[in-house]
């Protein structure tokens, strides 16, 4: 089993923290074991019964009262000079630091670049470059904890803190928010990614890749995914539902024995009020998905509409887009089935 | 002692005892006698531990799983929470001065009770009702703020019974002021004739220093957690940017008491080893006044350390210099301490029955915990491992390592004074040492979390599952823990009911309490001693006794020997 004895030491204050954090282990290791070896020792041979020199034993001895208090004393002031040395320098960002604003709120990391670029939970940093993360939160205080770093501040409602750090190895750390927050506190985490600085500026150029802000389609499709609105809607038409491939622009036959073109408004309408348009074939199957919000009505639609549009956006490219490829244009919302919405939303 | 005392020694069970003296429920409901108050705490706190440790079984248990399999989020939450509220509040700070200092202190200084019996008896009923109060909020709906209650999320964010729980903690305050004003006056006015300051027992000493800071600490926590209901309840904004308050001014209150309240729990466990190491090693504590003036030390300087749980808020760097310093400076005087203990035992005559291994436990447990401690005073380090599970272990090695092991030992050492019954000491020794190596298991591996960056507090750590190994070694030995504080339960109950009589010197102790007879009377003593010798004034013992004796010989008071 995998299991960690020692964090990694990936940022400029990690070293020197460790090499306080190892100096007061030392005097730790060394005063139990002093303390515990004289304690068993003394107690074994000073047991009740052993035959040993007990003769003029000693109450008071200033001497050695004034040795054990000036010794510690004095082994404490010199770690404390080192704690502060190292206290400076965590809470001194160097003025040319890159800042990276932090918004902390129940219960995730917003994160936004300086120019525009946003992620949720994670941050991207270049290797070697000092970063300054400006944080501040919206509801209660968190704090912003990067053990790899050994870097750790709070965050809070109505003021703006600051924690900065100097990455210096490539990789993906965990972040933590370490000042508990709620329900969900334990899960209000994410990771740090150390990157070469010129992929850092290519991955800040292109508006972050992986975290690219996801296309309307790409965000119907999850949700498509997420009701399974493919077990009825599928490939071909099946007892319960008709495919959807194709479906935009067709002319339909209903039920009543009327016939209407599938437009953005038909099917928008056909998610939140499916018994309104019956097609013609299908009975009351489809529950009524009336409690999306109407964002995400758009965002179905807009998948079903690239499931229509021949061969260049089939929902592979959705996928691609959502994964990060190229930016394409589906992310226009159909602005006659927006109207409609807005009309929804006042009835 | 040389002094006329009470016709004690073999005390027979009809005579009369501060226990048989009445029976009646109103009796021990409205008494006014400090061993029957004790005895009432004893067993109030005895129930507010089970519950603590319950919580605590559930918070271990559920941590096995990065993914957890017991609970969900608010429940684990508001478990963790009830298990800090109950033990500290209900259990850590009344535990060792409302039981043993409200039973011993009195005797120990030849008084027949506190100076205020009546005070004393209200501290009970309010700590019954904060209790009450506390545990309405925590079974009826619970508490998910923590025990730091910490602003804003208490105040304007939680959703759970924050103001009961709330109003609890802060009327269980006024008990440990009442006991704290008790102890004061009491030590000051009712010492018997010769009872000089530098011949009172260490225990009294730690008192002295602990009811000092209560007095001092406890209002601003009572002022504190009022002003928090007030933001919850009327909106009054303090703590909450929102309504125009500072979030971090509750920090710098809460823990401008909480930081002292560590010492209001772990200097009594320190009077308590010092009595034990004395009448264990039969021998008079090495550098007593030092012992003794290190705990009023701590008290005084235990004011000036609470920024250093503030290292990573906006406090101030030159203030974070500050409170660092001064909490390197409150380390001296504990280590004094520990260094004197292990110097007492040089050239004692060492007794290792259950009390002594308690306290020698406690000598380890609580090192490792105050030196742990300097990881935290640190600057540069806290800010690493300040909320971690590194803090975690450090504070549970003080307080369960440091206070709890005081009070299983004082419970060991002064249960036939209270009772009068003896317990078997082989169940005593081994549990004692079940309790030492359950206790490392479970909180050796959170040192290791918490320098890997484990977060406190935290219920999945899915994203992180490198890290149960650790959790799973620790709830091994939380196990272990859990069945050393039933064996006790058990064996006691037992002592109480089959017990052998205990003589009134079952250990050949020195000091006034082991002076009246087990249990004591209602006034303790007959005539008021006169005190004419030193406290803990073992070394009349022949030094040819010594070296050519058998044990029995150079322990002649004992009558009740090892089972």
């Amino acid at each position: 089993m995998n299991y960690p004895i020692v964090p990694p030491r990936a940022s400029n204050l990690a070293l020197e923290h460790d090499i306080v954090f190892y100096t007061i282990t030392a005097l730790t290791v060394f005063f139990t074991l002093l303390v515990g070896v004289l304690v068993v020792f003394f107690t074994m041979r000073y047991r009740a019964g052993n035959r040993v020199n007990r003769s003029r034993p000693v109450h008071e001895h200033l001497p050695i009262e004034l040795a054990w208090t000036i010794t510690p004393l004095l082994l404490g002031i010199m770690v404390f000079l080192a704690g502060a040395k190292l206290y400076v320098r965590q809470r001194t960002p160097p003025p040319e630091a890159m800042e990276i604003f932090v918004i902390g709120k129940q219960w995730m990391w917003h994160v936004q670049h300086s120019n525009g670029v946003r992620e949720n939970n994670t941050i991207h940093v270049p290797l070697g470059k000092p970063v300054k993360l400006v944080m501040i939160s919206q509801d209660v205080i968190h704090a912003m904890y990067i053990p790899a770093f050994r870097q750790q501040f709070q965050v809070y409602p109505g003021r703006y803190t600051e924690m900065w750090f100097t990455p210096t190895q490539v990789g993906k750390f965990h972040l933590f928010c370490n000042m508990y927050c709620g329900t969900q506190h334990s899960e209000m985490g994410g990771y740090v990614y150390v990157m070469p600085p010129d992929e850092f500026a290519e991955w800040l150029d292109s508006g972050g890749n992986d975290v690219r802000p996801t296309g309307f389609a790409a965000k119907g499709q999850q949700l498509f995914e997420k009701l399974n609105c493919g077990s009825c809607h599928g490939e071909k038409d099946t007892p319960q539902g008709t495919s959807l491939r194709g479906l935009l622009g067709k002319e339909r036959r209903m039920k009543d024995g009327t016939t209407l073109v599938a437009d953005q408004d038909y099917l928008v309408r056909s998610i939140t009020h499916p018994y309104e348009h019956l097609v013609e074939g299908y009975g009351q199957e489809m529950p009524a998905y009336d409690t999306l919000t109407p964002e995400q009505v758009l965002q179905l639609a807009a998948y079903v509409r690239t499931l229509s549009s021949e061969g260049k956006a089939s929902s592979e490219d959705a996928l691609k887009t959502h994964s990060g490829s190229a930016a394409t244009g589906d992310d226009n919302p159909a602005f006659g089935a927006y109207e409609h919405l807005k009309r929804m939303d006042q009835e | 002692m040389s002094a006329s005392l009470s016709p004690n020694g073999q005390a027979h069970h009809e005579e009369p005892n501060y226990l048989n003296v009445t029976h009646t429920l109103k009796s021990w409901l409205l008494t006014g006698d400090h061993k029957r108050i004790a005895i009432l705490y004893l067993i109030s706190i005895s129930v507010f531990f089970f519950l603590g440790s319950t919580a605590a079984g559930l918070v271990r248990l559920e941590l096995t799983s990065p993914t957890g399999w017991l609970m969900e989020n608010d429940t684990y939450n508001k478990a963790f929470t009830a298990h800090g509220v109950i033990m500290i509040f209900f259990f850590l700070i009344p535990s060792i001065p409302a039981v043993f200092g409200n039973f011993l202190l009195p005797i120990m200084i030849g008084a027949r009770d506190l100076a205020f019996p009546r005070l004393n008896l209200l501290s009970w009923y309010l700590y019954m009702i904060g209790g009450t109060l506390a545990l309405i909020g925590i079974l009826g709906g619970g508490v998910d703020t923590g025990w730091t209650f910490y602003t804003p999320y208490s105040s304007l964010y939680s959703n759970s019974q924050v103001t009961i729980t709330i109003l609890g903690a802060f009327i269980a305050g006024f008990s440990s002021i009442a006991t704290g004003i008790n102890f004061i006056v009491t030590i000051h006015k009712m010492r018997a004739p010769g009872m000089t300051w530098f011949r009172l027992p260490l225990f009294v000493w730690a008192h002295y220093a602990t009811s000092l800071i209560i007095i001092l600490g406890t209002p601003v926590i009572a002022i504190t957690l009022l002003l928090v209901i007030a933001e919850r309840v009327f909106r009054l904004g303090v703590f909450s940017p929102e309504l125009g308050g500072d979030p971090v001014l509750f920090q710098h209150l809460f823990w401008f008491y909480s930081h002292p309240a560590v010492y209001i729990m772990i200097l009594p466990a320190m009077g308590v080893i010092s009595e034990i190491m004395a009448a264990f090693c039969r021998k008079r504590v090495f550098g007593y006044s030092f012992v003794a003036f290190s705990s009023l030390a701590i008290a005084g300087l235990s004011f000036f350390v609470w920024g250093h749980h503030m290292f990573v808020t906006s406090q101030s760097m030159y203030q974070g210099f500050f409170f660092s310093l001064v909490s390197f400076l409150v380390a001296v005087p504990s280590a004094v301490k520990v260094f004197n203990w292990t110097a007492t035992i040089y050239k004692g005559r060492v007794y290792l029955d259950t009390p002594m291994i308690y306290a020698l436990g406690f000598i380890g447990l609580f090192t490792i915990g105050g030196l742990t401690g300097l990881y935290l005073a640190t600057l540069g380090t806290d800010v690493h491992l300040t909320a971690s599970y590194f803090v975690v272990a450090h504070f549970h090695y003080v307080m369960v390592g440091g206070a709890i092991l005081g009070f299983l030992g004082a419970l060991h050492f002064w249960w036939p004074k209270m009772f009068g019954r003896m317990y078997p000491q082989g169940w005593g020794k081994f549990n004692a040492m079940l309790v030492f190596a359950g206790f490392n298991i479970t909180f050796l591996p959170q040192f290791v979390l918490g320098f890997n960056g484990m977060p406190r507090r935290y219920h999945y750590y899915y994203l992180y599952p490198e890290f149960q190994v650790y959790h799973i070694l620790s709830t091994a030995g939380a196990s272990i823990l859990a069945v050393s504080f039933l064996i006790p339960a058990v064996y006691l109950t037992w002592s109480l009911i089959k017990g052998p009589r205990a003589s009134a010197n079952p250990w050949g102790a020195h000091g006034l309490e082991w002076e009246v007879a087990s249990p004591p009377i209602t006034t303790n003593f007959v005539t008021t001693p006169i005190v004419r010798d030193e406290v803990y004034a073992y070394d009349e013992v022949d030094e040819y006794e010594q070296v050519q004796g058998t044990e029995e010989i150079v322990h002649p008071t004992r009558t009740e020997d090892k089972h």
